[in-house]
């Protein structure tokens, strides 16, 4: 106790006058913070996490919520986060576990980046009126078409490899049943469908009321080899190799046991209530020739009618290990950038290791290019895509299509409160227990997801055709497009941008 | 990264090429076709004892007449050749590779105990980081490398391997991740009497490279692997450590093994961590190391990856994969899986 | 249609190799004989059926990987990874194996005659009526069963060297069982395992597998099935879960 408790969090307080004591605040806190005792609502600020339900469900916006209510003495090296983490270690001798992206007041590189637009030397294109092509192809390319004659005739002599076709260059990322919930997944699902678009099934196996999107899932296969079987593999329209994730490179994941429910068990293979660990490494995997032994056997076991992408965390040797990757006949390296979200993951790694997704892309780009490889992969960005804006800068630096994570669950009701891995989302997202669950009504949430996608689509044109541009080809790697907005020499000098002005 | 391969003939009687070529080509799958290599000891019965310095030059007219310079500061050169090479469809030659037999004059390092071996470190070191357009990859007495950006089998043709014969042979499958395409990254790196061909990534690299660039090695090929080449030539020839040793410093036991260990063997391990914790190798890694003598293959502390060895007669076969052995050699009796950090070897007799 | 059907694999590409297999299979053949294998990796890999394989040479890695139902019987070595992520069906082994035998297996058994490398058994799982069995003649190296979460390896130390199996026998353990004959030291157990002598219903649920696999390899079972053996199951279902805190 020599500690003492540490200041609240966040104080949630009930206007009196305007609440009408209905009520709903009880029922909306999965963690307890209100207690109706006769005509008056008590709160328990401490076990607020600031998911906000209570707010939005309040019909006479009588709930106010303010953050950090107590100081401590300002200091600038001595935050509050670094002391509370010490009070922690201090009380536990642990590893602390946080949720959400990377909590480190970093520079954000896409807000240093502005785009261009056509003025007078050339058109702008009006994308409502003119054709707008956003249509990608992801997957291996030839370097060069090989044509015969024959009979007078010219035939095409090259096979080109299996692609993946998204009508627009925003997918969704891999979040595992488990970790999200079955609704969640169902309302992702549905609105990939609707956007010719694609999603990741995450690590936790393809639940059977997902078949029927199956065209539009990309299924993932990572250390734990969780719900991986044959049926699984050829089901996927393509499949992702997990290596790691930006949240958290150099890590495996954890399914804690409470959150491997019935129905988790049995699209993961394991029994109910077992942890489910994935290895930090694939164990078939040490090195990079082993990488290509896994792409290889993946093709082999589907008969090389499914492309396979790599999904690697953004490290400071991306650029190069990206380019092993593009000659292990994998057709796709998804990059994802130390911002990207996650259930849980140690602190330490989420706020300190990797690097961000705007470096990574250029550098990678680059260095494929410099190979005389770039055909051989698409890339994907991931790892901090909050906008249409990040889209088309990230698309410029050399990507050729996103996979957004955390701005979908956030479409959905999500409100970044970073306690995913208590298990009681109330927005029934992170969440297995039914009562919650049920809150996501997928008619709606799919809804919600597919016009985000169709918003940012419609953005995304509208940029291009400013610029000039009517096809996504044109914009990709079109580094000529950005320029740094008070970014650093060595920074530009990666993206290969030139400064404002200039 | 890639696919090794090794065998010695403790006799020394000599193979040509043709085996090793075979056993590299069954591990493609192992390698990208964008580096392959071979290192073969007693390949110059006429020059064998000369330092046959191989270098690969972007443009004789302009840089050769500069190591020649430098070489000739240092000692005499008794013959010089281009080392013939065939064109190959699937091999673009970007460089001349060529080679001089040398002698150093060894009075001019009087302060050395290994005068010869250390002008020819000196040189080789000196030439690397200072000529432009010239690499030396190969400096040891009767000691062949052929080396460049290719399937091993178009490499092995390119160079006619099987025109070569010698009593000790490695062979390198290379997968890059980085400098693709540039000769020098190929494997085996030699440096003097040691031949280094590596599957793996040395995570420690910026460790050890640190540390032996202190004792004036310099590391110029942009990779992992010359920093053995280095530390076998620093623990063994300078140090005058036993090969077992040597590697018992660069992958040694964990602490909890070496608390368990009898006191004597405990203090030894001890001194050899405290001494050599720098040396100590970290990540992924199977190796064959080779020199005039021996040959010795060792994987990484906790194996994380493949090597396998066999034997037949006066023969040690060492490799990544069993199939790449028995393509060699289909008679090779039990195939033997090493421990983790445990040296196989072999020695020349006599 | 034709019961057997062989195939000289000599300088083949896996792919081809496993395309005749698959034609083979298609054509309703119930037993495959390849001669000459060398070094061809992912045999059967993703194969279902109910089919006999029959590999005479040296398979390359990941024989049987995602393999869901056919038996394979190798007469040589095989290199790493045999059975990774195997479905169902059997894999017999006249001989050793590399590391990382069995790697994530779901289900299905794999018999090896004599020793396997490192890792063996890592992160075998099991669920319902799918439980991997693991049979090794000889020995396995260091992280037998690492991260098991299900399953059984069935260790028979035949060749007399045994313990043998140096650190961190089931590291990280959190499901399903290891069974070694011989004896085990405490010091060479991983985090979070913890061994026990064999119960009478174990002994009675190794028999079995003892006898098939010496049937599979024209064994005597007498000096196997009555010996001493040790079984090593999680410590704790949650082995790595006192590691963390959370943040708030
Ligand atoms: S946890 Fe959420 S629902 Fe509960 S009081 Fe806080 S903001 Fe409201
Ligand atoms: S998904 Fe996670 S961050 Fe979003 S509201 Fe639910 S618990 Fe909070």
């Amino acid at each position: 106790m020599s500690i003492g408790s540490v200041p609240l969090r966040y104080r949630i307080s009930v206007d009196h006058d305007q609440c009408m004591l209905c009520g709903r605040c009880v029922e909306s806190c999965p963690y307890g913070v209100f207690r109706k005792e006769g005509e008056h609502i008590h709160v328990n600020s401490r076990v607020c996490v600031a998911c906000h339900r209570c707010i939005s469900m309040c019909p006479r916006d009588a709930i106010s919520l303010v953050e950090r209510p107590v100081d401590y003495r300002s200091h600038p090296l001595w935050t509050p986060q670094v002391r509370e983490a010490i009070y922690n270690q201090a009380r536990t001798g642990k590893i602390i576990l946080s949720g959400m992206g990377n909590a480190q007041d970093y520079p954000v590189i896409f807000d240093r980046l502005v785009l261009d637009a056509c003025q007078v030397t050339n058109p702008s294109i009006d994308p409502l009126r003119e054709p707008m092509e956003l249509r990608t192809y992801l997957g291996k390319k030839p370097s060069h078409l090989d044509f015969q004659k024959i009979d007078g005739d010219t035939v095409l002599e090259t096979k080109l490899s299996p692609n993946l076709m998204v009508e627009t260059p925003i997918m969704i990322g891999h979040m595992s049943y488990g970790a999200i919930s079955l609704n969640a997944q169902k309302s992702l699902a549905r609105a990939v469908t609707e956007c010719g678009t694609f999603m990741g099934t995450g690590e936790g196996g393809l639940h059977e009321s997902l078949y029927p999107y199956q065209n539009h899932m990309i299924v993932q296969v990572a250390s734990g080899r969780f719900g991986v079987d044959i049926n699984y593999l050829e089901r996927g329209a393509a499949i992702e190799i997990k290596i790691g994730q930006g949240a958290k490179p150099g890590l495996g994941g954890h399914l804690p046991g409470e959150k491997v429910c019935a129905d988790v068990s049995c699209t993961r293979m394991i029994p109910e209530g077992s942890d489910a660990i994935s290895p930090a490494p694939h164990h078939d995997i040490y090195s990079i020739e082993d990488l290509k032994q896994l792409v290889r056997s993946l093709k082999e076991a589907t008969e090389w009618k499914k492309p396979v992408f790599v999904k690697i965390a953004a490290v400071h040797n991306s650029a190069a290990i990206a380019a092993g990757i593009a000659r292990s006949s994998a057709d796709a390296v998804v990059i994802d950038g130390f911002r990207g979200g996650t259930g849980a993951a140690p602190r330490v790694f989420r706020d300190h290791v990797g690097i961000p997704i705007e470096a990574a892309v250029a550098s990678v780009d680059a260095k494929l290019r410099s190979q005389g490889i770039r055909n051989e992969v698409s890339i994907i960005a991931s790892g901090g895509i909050r906008e249409s804006a990040d889209v088309a800068k990230v698309i410029a630096l050399g990507a050729d299509a996103v996979y957004i994570g955390t701005a979908a669950l956030v479409a959905m009701g999500c409100r970044v409160c970073g306690t995913c891995y208590k298990g009681l989302c109330p927005w029934g997202i992170a969440t297995q227990r039914p009562d919650l669950v049920a809150r996501l009504d997928p008619d709606v949430a799919s809804a919600n997801v597919a016009n985000l996608i169709h918003a940012w689509t419609l953005e995304l044109s509208e940029l291009m055709g400013a610029a000039g541009i009517n096809s996504i080809e044109s914009l990709r790697g079109n580094r000529d497009r950005l320029r740094g907005y008070l970014l650093d020499e060595s920074i530009m000098k990666i993206l290969d941008i030139k400064t404002v002005g200039a | 990264m890639c696919g090794i391969i090794g065998v010695i003939d403790r006799t020394r009687q000599c193979m040509d090429g043709t085996g090793i070529r075979a056993a590299l080509s069954q591990m493609d799958e192992r390698g990208s076709g964008e580096g392959a290599g071979y290192a073969v000891y007693g390949a110059f019965p006429d020059f064998k004892d000369y330092y046959a310095v191989h270098v690969f030059f972007d443009n004789l007219h302009e840089t050769k007449p500069l190591v020649e310079e430098e070489l000739s500061k240092w000692g005499i050169i008794e013959h010089q050749e281009a080392i013939p090479t065939y064109d190959q469809p699937n091999i673009r030659k970007v460089h001349f590779p060529w080679r001089f037999f040398f002698k150093p004059d060894s009075h001019l390092m009087p302060w050395s105990t290994t005068p010869a071996d250390d002008i020819v470190t000196h040189l080789v070191m000196k030439i690397n980081s200072s000529i432009p357009g010239a690499l030396v990859y190969a400096s040891g007495k009767n000691v062949a490398v052929f080396k460049a950006s290719g399937w091993p089998e178009d490499v092995a043709d390119f160079y006619r391997i099987q025109d070569y014969k010698g009593y000790l042979w490695l062979g390198h499958n290379r997968y890059p991740t980085n400098t693709p395409g540039w000769w020098g990254g190929a494997h085996p790196f030699n440096l003097l009497h040691w031949s280094v061909v590596h599957n793996g990534e040395i995570t420690s690299y910026g460790t050890n490279r640190r540390y032996i660039e202190s004792y004036g090695y310099r590391c110029s090929m942009y990779t992992d692997t010359e920093v053995v080449a280095y530390l076998f030539d620093l623990l063994i020839r300078r140090h005058g450590l036993s090969i077992e040793t040597a590697v018992k410093a660069l992958a040694p036991p964990f602490w909890d093994e070496i608390d368990q260990m009898p006191e004597r063997d405990k203090e030894i391990m001890r001194a050899i961590r405290l001494t050599y914790g720098s040396a100590l190798m970290n990540g992924p890694f199977a190796i064959v190391v080779a020199n005039h003598d021996s040959m010795v293959g060792f994987t990484d502390r906790i194996k994380l990856r493949p090597l396998v060895s066999g034997e037949l007669g006066n023969r040690l076969y060492i490799s990544s994969e069993e199939a790449a052995i028995r393509t060699m050699e289909p008679d090779v009796g039990e195939i033997i899986m090493p421990k983790a950090g445990e040296p196989v070897i072999g020695r020349v007799r006599g | 249609m034709v019961d057997t059907i062989r195939i000289d694999a000599k300088g083949m590409h896996y792919t081809p190799l496993n395309k005749a297999i698959r034609a083979a299979v298609a054509s309703g053949a119930r037993k495959i004989e390849l001669d000459h294998v060398m070094g061809q990796r992912f045999i059967a890999d993703g194969l279902r059926g109910n089919v006999e394989i029959v590999i005479n040479g040296v398979p390359g890695g990941d024989l049987g990987m995602f393999m869901s139902g056919p038996t394979c019987i190798v007469h040589g070595n095989c290199e790493h990874a045999p059975g990774n992520t195997m479905d169902s069906g059997t894999i017999v082994i006249h001989g050793n194996a590399g590391d990382a035998v069995a790697h994530s297996m779901r289900g299905g058994m794999i018999f090896v005659r004599d020793d396997i490398g490192y890792r063996g058994g890592i992160h075998m799982k099991q669920y319902k009526e799918k439980r991997p069995i693991l049979v090794i003649g000889g020995s396995a190296r260091a992280f037998l069963g690492e991260y098991m979460a299900g399953g059984l390896i069935l260790i028979l130390g035949r060749k007399g060297k045994f313990p043998d199996i140096d650190r961190g026998i089931g590291s990280g353990i959190h499901g399903g069982k290891i069974i070694i004959r011989g004896s085990v030291t405490d010091h060479n157990l991983g985090v979070g395992a913890k061994k026990n002598d064999l119960k009478e219903e174990e002994r009675q649920e190794i028999a079995p597998l003892i006898e098939k696999f010496t049937g599979f390899f024209g064994l005597d079972p007498a000096p196997l099935l009555n010996d001493r053996y040790y079984v090593i199951t999680p410590s704790s279902a949650r082995p790595f879960a006192s590691k963390y805190t959370w943040e708030v």
